[in-house]
């Protein structure tokens, strides 16, 4: 029996770079992504896409460079954005995003920095960090992507999926109650809370532009479609579905009383800009009762 | 809102000409260019790109207004519209303006 060998070819390392760049560019806004990370990982219909092309929008209309931002994600679908942004992004651990921003946004003033993270990971495991860090006033830009469940690891329930929703881990329809996540930010302190469906695009870019300019804890929830964890058991129907369901039930309400915005599993979502007040910072505190103690009259 | 004649300050406005592009072995299918494009500019074609997927095909070229709608609502970074030219407003733009949005 004759055994043939397959020639070998040495690895090229060159080519494999070159078929991943092949088509980044194609864009304008490709600049703010990593060379060869798109086609990102995310479902067809998923809502995330849409959040990070209008975080990039927003970021061009704030006319913020980019050396001067950051991005800490936490676990999940949406940690994802901090590997395909292309600027100092960092993936942190599980619900400890907020803790890690929080030490990047004291030691550099200097930086924008913006928390993307999902429900699951901002309110679920990391929920302490979130009320103690609104409660402190750190300059931190938090914007919470909601699709209510844990889309990840194959759709479980989350603190924000509504009562009688079905997941994996209720399948006779969940009777916990949710968050409420805007009221949750206000009533910890945050200076700006706003909540927006990816149907508000045009809406979402302004808040995250508006929320980059300002000083403090700035929230912004965004509510995106999941058409396979969250869509599918529902009977929610694809994508596209959720986005017509978003653009016939949401009601835009700006300055509305946060504790009213509830959301059941197919009522009225009452959206707009909630709360957009000024408190002094962690920092400016702490320069005011510390620091001043500290330095020397001359 | 309905127009009975040009408004008398039609030389001072202008209808921008978008052009639109579109990456198509980025698509994924999602249709959110398709459904929410105010114009109805987008259709979805019979071909298929490399994943499998039908992209979009600009049905009217001329209707873009480059409001920039798609490629903000895009989650794939697969659309983008430039700006051409601007047009200048004829009463038959008003009176079809009349249709579309009027009683």
């Amino acid at each position: 029996m004759k055994i043939r060998h397959r020639t070998l070819v040495p690895f090229d390392p060159q080519s494999t770079t070159r078929l991943r760049e092949e088509q980044h560019g194609l864009h304008p806004d490709d600049v703010y992504l990593k060379p060869g990370r798109i086609p990102h990982i995310w479902c067809p219909g998923c809502g995330l896409g849409v959040v990070l092309n209008t975080y990039i929008n927003g970021l061009k209309m704030a006319g913020l460079p980019v050396d001067r931002t950051a991005v800490v994600s936490g676990i999940g679908c949406t940690g994802r954005v901090a590997g395909y942004l292309n600027m100092d992004t960092y993936h942190t651990t599980h619900g400890r995003a907020i803790p890690f921003a929080t030490g990047l946004a004291l030691v550099r003033p200097d930086l924008t920095v913006t928390v993307f993270s999902g429900d699951g990971d901002l309110f679920a495991i990391g929920g302490n960090h979130f009320i103690h860090a609104a409660r402190r006033n750190i300059n931190l830009k938090i914007l919470c992507v909601n699709n209510f469940n844990y889309g990840m690891t194959g759709g479980q329930a989350a603190p924000t999926t509504p009562v009688a929703a079905r997941t994996t881990t209720t399948p006779y329809g969940n009777f916990e109650h949710s968050f409420n996540l805007p009221f949750l930010a206000y009533a910890s302190g945050a200076v700006y809370v706003a909540r927006w469906t990816t149907f508000h695009a045009r809406h979402l870019v302004t808040a995250i532009a508006e929320s980059l300019t300002r000083k403090g804890f700035t929230f912004i929830e965004v509510i995106a479609p999941c058409p396979i964890g969250y869509g599918r058991p529902n009977k929610l129907g694809s994508g596209l579905d959720e986005m017509k369901f978003y653009r016939e039930n949401s009601l835009v309400q700006n300055d509305a009383d946060p504790r009213e915005a509830d959301i059941g599993l197919k009522g009225k979502i009452i959206v707009g800009k909630f709360i957009d007040q000024s408190r002094p910072t962690f920092d400016q505190v702490y320069e005011e009762n510390i620091l001043k103690k500290f330095t020397r009259s001359a | 809102m309905k127009f009975w004649r040009l408004p008398l300050d039609a030389k001072d406005h202008s209808i921008p000409q978008g052009e639109l592009v579109i990456i198509k072995d980025r698509c994924k299918g999602c249709n959110f260019c398709i459904e929410f494009c105010p114009n109805q500019v987008l259709k979805e074609s019979s071909e298929f790109n490399k994943k499998g997927y039908h992209p979009p095909q600009v049905t009217k070229q001329g209707e873009c207004v480059n409001c920039n709608l798609c490629e903000i609502i895009c989650p794939e970074f697969a659309i983008y519209s430039e700006l051409k030219t601007y047009k200048e407003l004829t009463s038959e733009d008003i009176l079809n303006y009349s249709k579309k949005f009027g009683a």
